[in-house]
């Protein structure tokens, strides 16, 4: 079918509206970017000299450090025992009907739309009550529930693209319940698994709302470290902390792409 | 199993006001939240959520709309990183960048004096246009994410049969994508609009105090006055808002079913 000037048109026009808001998702990374290898304290547009001094400045800085180790203790506890619940809890609903399944899966699930300063208030009066302020306990529970919905959905999808025949075939040749679920499950959920825990690992590393209530000066994680920055001062330092930031994760994300198949994970590709 | 419902439980149940003063059960803390002091945050937070989500709606749908769409692989994973790289950033990263860009020497207020637009900076900083733009941009990753869940389950072939009866490309649009994306739509409308309502540092630095959010008064009840109670008050107030507004929006659903093609 020929297409018609209006239908090219209206291509066009389309091209041309995803690359303005393209635009408008890297615009602040642009602008950041810019601001970061200037070597003047305020930003300024297009910047006059370049200089690396405030990459210097934020790696020396000594709560960005703290933060940075914070984060690094609390992130990967996290995404491993949420991943470890969310696995669990994944199966069983998968698997098994029995009562109160769609109540637990509502309150699996709640963390998406409770907002996290309430989440956050909730732990440290749970904290207060059980004496455990500023422990990392208490950040890396708090956590665990707030990325527990993103694992679980992570799980989920791959589970639903799992024959159970599979299954059925390895048991029906012998093999005992847990062998099957050694060698033919969780092989074969592995990608699910690996890519459930990555975006743990992601959300848990940003989190920022929640930590602010339940961390400590001892155990501020280094997205509330560069919220204190931001507050107290101005200078392009934290500019240069997010590029370290804005490469890190896109640099993640584009070999989670290549790997895992981000499409499939994020179940946005379309069904041939 | 037990423990993991308990601490939720527990964690949801923390709150309750008067739980932290034992043997203090009142009902004035919510006598409080009609203060217009507090109304007042309470609409506000509202409007910037709705204007959030519809503006995050209106810029998502035709990234979404390409990402399925688009056949070269190389400009599919570029649309798919740069649509969800912002998720992964942070609020913090993500509102700091926008407060160079806003700022009264940014980005954008440099650009339009050096072409000679303006004659002093603009004010951007400290205005709810400000906070609103940082939201979508916070917002789109997650909206972009649900429509094209949504536009991916569409069967092409119902576009082709409309196209093949004589239905141009804004009608077949119009009345075949548009209407079977409705979940879709609702869905990213709703998760935007509660993630909104739990933004902290956005509104808290380019708001500057001068737009206030629900999530901002809880924090200063919090720490600069410790009247824990009372913002477990808001809390549960806005937490009771946030359900509202999904019970509203499965409402709409339901209804829309009814008169939608299904």
């Amino acid at each position: 079918m020929p297409r018609s000037r209006f239908q090219r048109l209206l291509g066009v026009l389309g091209i041309l509206a995803v690359l303005a808001i393209l635009g408008f998702l890297l615009l602040p990374l642009f602008v950041v970017a810019t601001a970061a290898f200037s070597s003047s304290a305020l930003p300024s547009f297009p910047p006059k000299n370049l200089s690396l001094r405030w990459f210097v400045n934020a790696i020396g800085y000594p709560d960005f450090r703290a933060g940075f180790w914070n984060s690094l203790i609390v992130t990967p506890w996290s995404a491993s025992i949420a991943l470890v619940i969310g696995a669990t809890f994944a199966l069983a609903i998968e698997h098994y009907e029995f009562r109160f399944k769609s109540m637990l899966e509502g309150v699996l699930l709640s963390p998406l739309f409770v907002p996290h300063f309430t989440i956050g208030l909730g732990f440290l009066v749970l904290a207060v009550q059980i004496s455990l302020v500023n422990t990392y306990a208490v950040v890396i529970a708090c956590h665990v529930i707030l990325v527990l919905p993103f694992v679980l959905r992570s799980v989920y999808i791959s589970l639903r693209n799992f024959d159970p025949r599979l299954e059925l075939a390895a048991a029906s040749l012998g093999a005992p319940p847990r062998r099957v679920l050694v060698t033919v499950t969780l092989p074969l959920l592995l990608p699910g698994l690996v890519s459930g825990w990555l975006f743990g690992v992601l959300l848990s590393f940003n989190e920022f709302t929640a930590s602010l209530f339940v961390t400590g000066q001892r155990t501020q994680t280094l997205p509330v470290a560069m919220y204190n920055y931001v507050r107290d001062y101005s200078d392009p330092s934290m500019a240069a902390l997010a590029v370290m930031y804005i490469v890190a994760v896109a640099v993640l994300l584009t070999i989670a792409n290549t790997f895992l198949g981000l499409g499939k994970v994020l179940n946005v590709e379309r069904r041939t | 199993m037990v423990a993991m419902a308990t601490v939720l439980q527990l964690s949801l149940r923390a709150y309750v006001p008067g739980s932290i003063d034992p043997g203090n059960l009142t009902l004035e803390n919510f006598a409080a939240l009609l203060k217009p002091l507090y109304a007042r945050v309470f609409l506000n937070t509202v409007w910037i959520c709705f204007l959030t989500a519809i503006g995050t709606l209106i810029i998502s749908y035709p990234l979404a709309y390409a990402l399925i769409h688009v056949r070269n692989p190389l400009a599919k994973s570029a649309i798919l990183i740069t649509a969800i790289t912002p998720l992964f950033l942070g609020e913090v990263v993500r509102t700091y960048s926008w407060i160079i860009v806003f700022g009264n020497q940014g980005f954008i207020n440099s650009v339009l004096l050096r072409f000679g637009l303006i004659d002093a900076p603009v004010q951007f900083m400290f205005t709810t246009f400000a906070v609103v733009v940082a939201l979508v941009h916070v917002t789109i990753p997650v909206m972009v994410i649900m429509l094209a869940t949504a536009l991916a389950h569409i069967e092409p072939d119902y576009v082709k049969a409309a196209e093949s009866l004589g239905a141009g490309p804004v009608r077949a649009f119009l009345t075949i994508t548009l209407p079977l994306s409705m979940p879709g739509i609702i869905a990213g409308v709703t998760t935007a609009f509660t993630w909104t309502f739990s933004a902290f540092a956005t509104p808290g630095l380019i708001g500057g105090g001068r737009v206030n959010m629900v999530s901002n008064l809880v924090y200063q009840l919090g720490f600069a006055s410790f009247n824990f109670p009372f913002a477990a008050t808001l809390c549960v107030a806005g937490l009771a808002l946030t359900i509202a507004v999904l019970s509203l929006m499965r409402l709409a659903t339901r209804s829309l079913e009814k008169i939608g093609p299904y």
